[in-house]
């Protein structure tokens, strides 16, 4: 506890924690499925495929939910996007298949596509059943560097095609931000922990966690121990505010944060402040902002220096947040933190403006208090992983590794995806892309 | 100036304040349920066909089974439940009551008897009785009772409808209604015996033979009783097109054309009665919508008919009964010369594709898919055939229409559009000869 700020755990009840961390988009009943499924008017060529960054075949599965056959509606699914439970959670649909969808055009009301697909994938998963199977045995080993969504996409395809695979993980569980990222409102009963377990049952990859890159094992070795290596150890360190002296008690990392309230048995015991301000604008600035408030925090303020335009967050997202009583104020950028006894209590915010197409700030300022100040502006990669051998692969201006369209870096036998690559959108189901495309040019190379 | 619309109805000279009656079904079995409908505002009843005593009994598992649509809405429909369960005393009684109270309303008993003369002269003279205004003969049930000679058995033998219905007119006064059954490959036959026997209207379709659904866990038809099924009657909306045809070729051929027609087959909406009363029927029957949706939908029934006759200028249902039959023929006489082609207004498209899909794969690849590598779909008119599967699987109503082509040439086959008829009849590559002159009705 703080002399100074406001900051506590047990701020409500039981039954409050469990009401505001329930489903925050509850399943589709049978019927529910059987109606919304209705809607699909099976397009050709459809549009949602092609917005889909996996491109799974919507109608066709859509069309098998209507027809009963949950599993091969599952098939369509997981074939293209082996994390297709957890993407039908987390996934932007606004943004990708929904808002592709023709019914907007016709009624202004998408086929709820995100539903479907967790309608189907949650009655695979709860079956158990494998759904697909490996090829004879290459012979060949892979080493993945990173189990989240692009490390184990590409696991996972690898070793249908018949490839061996190893793959290395920092962390104590498999999953990457599905474990350790995402509100928790979005990935109830273990969902992300299940879909890895059910993902690993095909057989042939060994995971092992606890194995840092570049501090337990050397990209050399796994060049020199394995046929290929995939590279898929997303981004590290969160990014500054680039304000003076915000390494001070009071100013948090909004992904750290997260992390404890994904790992958190009992979320009475997470503190929080009574006024909370988050800096940012993506999906981690909405994800810490409404989840403090339902933490129980009083005031909680997302400060993001553009406006609804910019917001890396979708619609969706913002109404989410303001539904849940944040308070968004765009246009604002922290100039300075407002310190007392060594602690940030506060911090004077700048308003910005666009001049011509570039963010100005006005002169005009106000001082906002706070008892937790979240930085939520992204990340950056930390390159641990590469040794000397291998810097050349990173692209130092965008911050990324660099690779071609199937995902291969320029150095022999290494692939790369996911957050640590600059190909597309940092979305999950952009890194199961990258995944999946780095294992079937992999697979070609290694039959070559 | 509105004009003031009288939905009266006379059908066989039974008399109702408007055209839509509940048919002989289990919304009519009982006087509670009858009276109820009454007040709803039906304009008649078909009383639950009447058996002689001893009643037949029914399962006691369940009757009845459907086709759903996504919605569960009920698309499709059948029973096997059957006639009147109760004793002929007890209906009579009840609808000597009903009618007493109710006097405008028609009141229709439907009756089935075995071929007994005697069993028809009395069971009719009670019903006379019960100041009822018309017998109805069931010739229809197609399950269980057609099983004992009686229903669909008998309707489906010309010979036995027009039998039995000399035996009913000479057993009563009261205008005698044949309900006939769909379950024949040609239903002027039927109507035929029917008019020989003497019916004074015909009232069509009943059920249909059917299997409702297979349960696939106990590998039974539905519905299943202790683990068996058996068919039944088939009705709602889906059979609605087979009624309508049926009814159609009555009211267009020369020797049944005149005999009045009640309508029954899936009449769910007011625009549904129009249309079978366009092809001649003078009234309709309604079961399946009533036991889905309960009596209230006559409220819509009414008022829907009556606004759409305002606009249309008709002021009596006898405006419009049949005018559509005109237009009913035979495929040989449809004019050849006409030529369609289809046309997608683009700013109605949602670029759903199907047309596309639809055309491409199952019939004249005649419709574009893109433009200027944009996501585009368009007619090729010089391979549209004007068949209307496109109009017929777009989801967009009014999006994808059949537009007649006025002049200029036909660029599928690069011949001029005529602007008179030529049909079959008159084709050169007709090597038939067939007759020239289409028949048709003239009201």
């Amino acid at each position: 506890m703080s002399a100074t700020r406001d900051v506590t755990d047990k701020r409500l009840t039981a039954r409050q924690y469990a009401d505001n961390f329930a489903d925050i988009k509850p399943p589709l009943d049978t019927h529910q499925a059987a109606v919304e499924s209705d809607r699909c008017y099976f397009c050709y060529d459809a549009p949602c495929t092609t917005a889909c960054p996996t491109h799974i075949d919507i109608p066709s599965f859509i069309y098998k939910i209507r027809s009963g056959n949950l599993v091969g509606s599952a098939r369509n699914i997981l074939a293209e996007n082996i994390f297709g439970a957890m993407c039908a959670r987390v996934c932007p649909v606004e943004d990708l298949c929904e808002g592709a969808c023709v019914r907007n055009t016709a009624e202004d009301k998408p086929v709820a596509i995100g539903l479907l697909q967790r309608h189907a994938t949650d009655a695979l998963l709860a079956s158990g059943e494998v759904l697909f199977a490996r090829a004879p045995t290459s012979g060949k080993r892979v080493a993945v560097v990173g189990g989240g969504p692009a490390g184990l996409s590409c696991a996972h395809r690898l070793a249908m095609l018949g490839h061996d695979v190893s793959v290395f993980e920092a962390r104590r569980k498999l999953g990457g931000l599905n474990e350790y990222g995402i509100a928790r409102y979005k990935v109830l009963d273990d969902i992300a922990q299940r879909e890895v377990d059910w993902l690993l049952s095909i057989g042939g990859i060994t995971a092992r966690t606890g194995q840092r890159v570049g501090v337990d094992i050397q990209l050399a070795q796994l060049r020199r121990d394995f046929d290929a290596v995939f590279l898929a150890f997303g981004l590290g360190a969160v990014n500054a505010l680039g304000i003076s002296d915000e390494n001070v008690p009071g100013v948090f990392d909004a992904v750290r944060y997260i992390e404890d309230l994904r790992q958190a048995c009992d979320l009475s015991s997470l503190p929080v402040g009574r006024r909370v301000i988050v800096i940012g604008g993506g999906m981690t600035a909405i994800d810490i902002a409404v989840q403090t408030r339902q933490l129980g925090a009083d005031e909680v303020t997302l400060l993001y220096r553009r406006g609804p335009e910019q917001m890396g967050a979708s619609g969706y997202e913002r109404e989410l947040a303001q539904s849940h009583g944040v308070n968004v104020r765009f246009w604002s950028r922290p100039r300075r933190l407002v310190l007392r006894d060594g602690e940030a209590v506060g911090v004077e915010i700048e308003r910005t403006e666009l001049v011509d197409g570039k963010l100005v700030a006005t002169g005009r300022t106000q001082v906002l208090a706070a008892d937790m100040l979240f930085k939520a502006i992204g990340q950056t990669l930390v390159p641990d992983a590469l040794d000397d051998s291998a810097r050349e692969i990173l692209d130092t201006k965008a911050g990324k590794l660099r690779v071609d369209e199937n995902r291969r870096t320029s150095l022999a036998g290494v692939w790369a995806g996911g957050d640590c690559v600059g190909v597309s959108k940092d979305l999950t189901v952009a890194a199961v892309q990258d995944g999946k495309l780095a294992a079937i040019d992999i697979d070609r190379t290694l039959r070559a | 100036m509105t004009t003031r619309i009288d939905l009266t109805s006379t059908i066989a000279g039974i008399r109702s304040p408007n055209p839509f009656w509940l048919a002989s079904a289990p919304p009519t079995d009982k006087e509670y349920n009858v009276v109820r409908a009454f007040e709803a505002g039906w304009g008649g009843v078909v009383w639950k066909t009447l058996g002689d005593d001893p009643p037949i009994v029914n399962v006691n598992g369940p009757r009845y089974g459907a086709w759903w649509s996504g919605d569960r809405r009920v698309m499709g429909f059948n029973n096997i439940e059957l006639i009147s369960d109760r004793a002929f005393d007890t209906n009579i009684a009840e609808i000597t009551r009903v009618k007493a109270a109710w006097p405008d309303r028609a009141m229709v008993v439907s009756v089935m008897f075995p071929l007994d003369e005697q069993v028809w002269r009395k069971r009719l003279a009670q019903i006379e009785a019960t100041g009822a205004d018309g017998i109805e003969i069931n010739l229809g049930c197609p399950h269980g009772m057609s099983e004992r000679g009686m229903g669909s058995a008998m309707g489906q033998q010309p010979d036995l409808i027009e039998q039995v219905t000399r035996m009913a007119k000479a057993a009563t006064t009261l205008p005698v209604i044949v309900k006939l059954t769909p379950n024949v490959t040609n239903i002027l036959p039927a109507a035929l015996a029917a008019k020989r026997g003497g019916a004074d209207a015909v009232s069509l379709i009943n059920t249909i033979n059917s299997i409702m659904s297979v349960n696939l866990d106990a590998m039974a038809p539905e519905p299943t009783i202790d683990g068996k099924g058996s068919h039944g009657g088939y009705c709602g909306e889906a059979v609605r097109p087979i009624a309508l045809h049926m009814v159609g070729e009555i009211g267009r051929f020369a020797d049944t054309r005149g005999l009045p027609v009640s309508a029954i087959g899936g009449i769910t909406r007011w625009r549904d009665a129009a249309e079978f009363m366009a092809l001649g029927a003078q009234n309709v029957q309604v079961c399946t919508a009533a036991m889905v949706y309960g009596f209230k939908i006559v409220d819509d029934m009414i008022e829907g008919l009556a606004q759409w006759m305002q606009s249309k200028g008709y002021a009596r249902l006898d405006d419009f009964i049949g005018h559509a039959l005109p237009k009913l023929t035979d495929w040989k006489f449809l004019n050849l010369n006409y030529v369609t082609k289809a046309h997608i207004d683009q700013d109605l498209c949602i670029k759903c594709g199907r047309c596309y899909i639809a055309c491409e794969d199952t019939s004249h690849q005649a419709i574009s898919a893109s433009k200027n590598g944009e996501r585009h779909f368009e007619v090729k008119d010089d391979e549209c055939v004007g068949c209307n599967l496109c109009v017929e699987v777009c989801p967009v109503e009014n999006c994808l229409t059949m537009v007649p082509m006025q002049a200029g040439t036909d660029p599928r086959t690069g011949r001029a559009i005529a602007h008179d008829h030529a049909d079959w009849t008159t084709h050169p590559n007709n090597v038939m000869a067939c007759e020239s002159v289409e028949t048709v009705v003239k009201k």
